[in-house]
């Protein structure tokens, strides 16, 4: 496939790997912030290629995995309010919340509906006037801007029984936080590619700028990683940090201004729950209050008790990138994608699924 | 989460576009891209295309990776 093929090209790998075996020698640490890295880095044996000098680990950077279990039991209860069916994407259903999923509660007779986008989320509106159809806002900026677009064609297609449960995060602000706690000391930042092509390559540059932290923007394929790796070797081997594209083809230093519009007519930021992060300001998102009446926590009265996270996950550390899966002891064990006890072992691009698929020897 | 699949625009109509998937035809929005046109390449993530795909940006890529690998074999 264009785009595609061309990015997986394995003898421009070669060059690529015998580049950074010459050009590393300072030990360095890289985080990918996000999942669909860790996913093309395992899936293709990136971390065993490269000189012993660089160690790559895997950041909070999959939406799902990162959602809190309070947000996750709203979700849930809200299934269970008569007349509503709930649309998401399916990577949702299978997450366990503090006692229940969505997959659980749809087999006990709840309306849940898998959607690719919510386009479909709208038709579903349109053909059950007499429901309420609640779409689950989960993502990064990559999403959030096509959920803003729906409100948009909701309002101008005059869609009433039409609501969003807003979950959406903001990755700047969280990386910021972990930053900030001292717990993960980085060399290097693997960019998320699609979180930039939305908000572009500059509000990456604090972390060049006030700590020290080299930046590339990474696309998805093998040599995408490779040469994003290949340039973040290159600025600690000259002692700089700055933020730079390897990605070109899918981001512009400026974004995509069109969807920023968007996003910020419709949504303004406010503090969000992470998983294993706790309460980072200015990390979500919530609806103006010109579009409240689509927010689907007002719209409906949520009971989704006390939040519990299960015995003996260690998903929030590794979240946070300061044990990885390997260190838990359910791993393989009480929790393997068959039967996941958290959301790093269900969603195709939590950690801990990728480690399961693919990490062989978990060490990398 | 925040898988985008390149796609060729083969129909524009008003806001929403059919593209072409390795082979595969869909129906996308271009509420986010409202520039593209047809024979560009678009990145779709969730039914959206998100940007347009930069072709010489790209080319230009490629060209500086067969470089690297070309410089590799000549010094090795």
């Amino acid at each position: 496939m264009r785009f595609i093929s061309e990015f997986r090209r394995s003898e421009l790998a070669e060059g690529l790997i015998s580049q950074i075996h010459r050009q590393s020698k300072t030990p360095a640490r890289f985080m990918e912030f996000c999942g669909g890295h860790t996913v093309t880095i395992f899936r293709y044996g990136i971390r065993q290629v490269l000189p012993p000098t660089i160690e790559m680990v895997s950041g909070p950077g999959c939406p799902i995995c990162v959602t809190a279990n309070a947000d996750l039991d709203k979700a849930i209860a809200l299934a269970q309010v008569p007349d509503v069916i709930i649309a998401t994407f399916g990577d949702m259903l299978k997450i366990p919340g503090s006692y229940s999923s969505l997959q659980e509660v749809k087999a006990d007779g709840a309306e849940v509906r898998m959607v690719y986008s919510t386009m479909d989320a709208l038709n579903l509106a349109e053909e059950n006037p007499s429901k309420s159809v609640v779409f689950l806002g989960i993502g990064f900026e990559t999403t959030a801007p096509t959920i803003a677009a729906s409100i948009l064609q909701a309002e101008e297609k005059r869609i009433k029984n039409y609501y969003v449960l807003s979950m959406h995060k903001l990755c700047p602000p969280v990386i910021r936080a972990l930053l900030d706690s001292g717990e993960v000391r980085l060399g290097g930042l693997v960019c998320p590619g699609h979180v930039s092509t939305i908000i572009g390559s500059h509000p990456w540059e604090f972390i060049a700028r006030d700590y020290g932290i080299p930046c590339v923007i990474s696309g998805f394929e093998p040599l995408d990683i490779l040469r994003c790796v290949d340039m973040l070797v290159t600025q600690v081997e000259n002692d700089e940090s700055k933020v730079e594209i390897a990605y070109r083809r899918g981001v512009r230093p400026e974004g995509n201004q069109q969807a920023l519009k968007l996003m910020e007519q419709v949504f303004e930021p406010c503090p969000a729950q992470w998983r294993g992060i706790g309460e980072v300001a200015d990390s979500g998102l919530k609806l103006r209050e010109e579009y409240r009446h689509y927010d689907a926590e007002l719209a409906f009265v949520i009971d989704a008790g006390q939040p519990c996270e299960p015995a003996g996950c260690i998903c929030g550390d590794i979240l946070r990138g300061v044990k990885t899966p390997a260190d838990c002891p359910l791993f393989g064990n009480a929790c393997t994608p068959q039967y996941p006890v958290g959301p790093c072992m269900v969603s195709s691009e939590g950690s801990c699924s990728a480690y399961y698929l693919y990490g062989g020897d978990f060490g990398g | 989460m925040c898988l985008a699949i390149p796609a060729l625009v083969k129909i524009i109509e008003d806001k929403e576009a059919e593209v072409e998937i390795g082979g595969i035809t869909r129906r996308i929005s271009l509420w986010l891209t409202p520039e593209a046109k047809v024979g560009d390449y678009v990145l779709v993530h969730t039914g959206y295309a998100i940007n347009i795909l930069d072709e010489a940006e790209a080319e230009e890529t490629l060209t500086l990776l067969r470089e690297i690998a070309g410089l590799v074999e000549e010094e090795g």
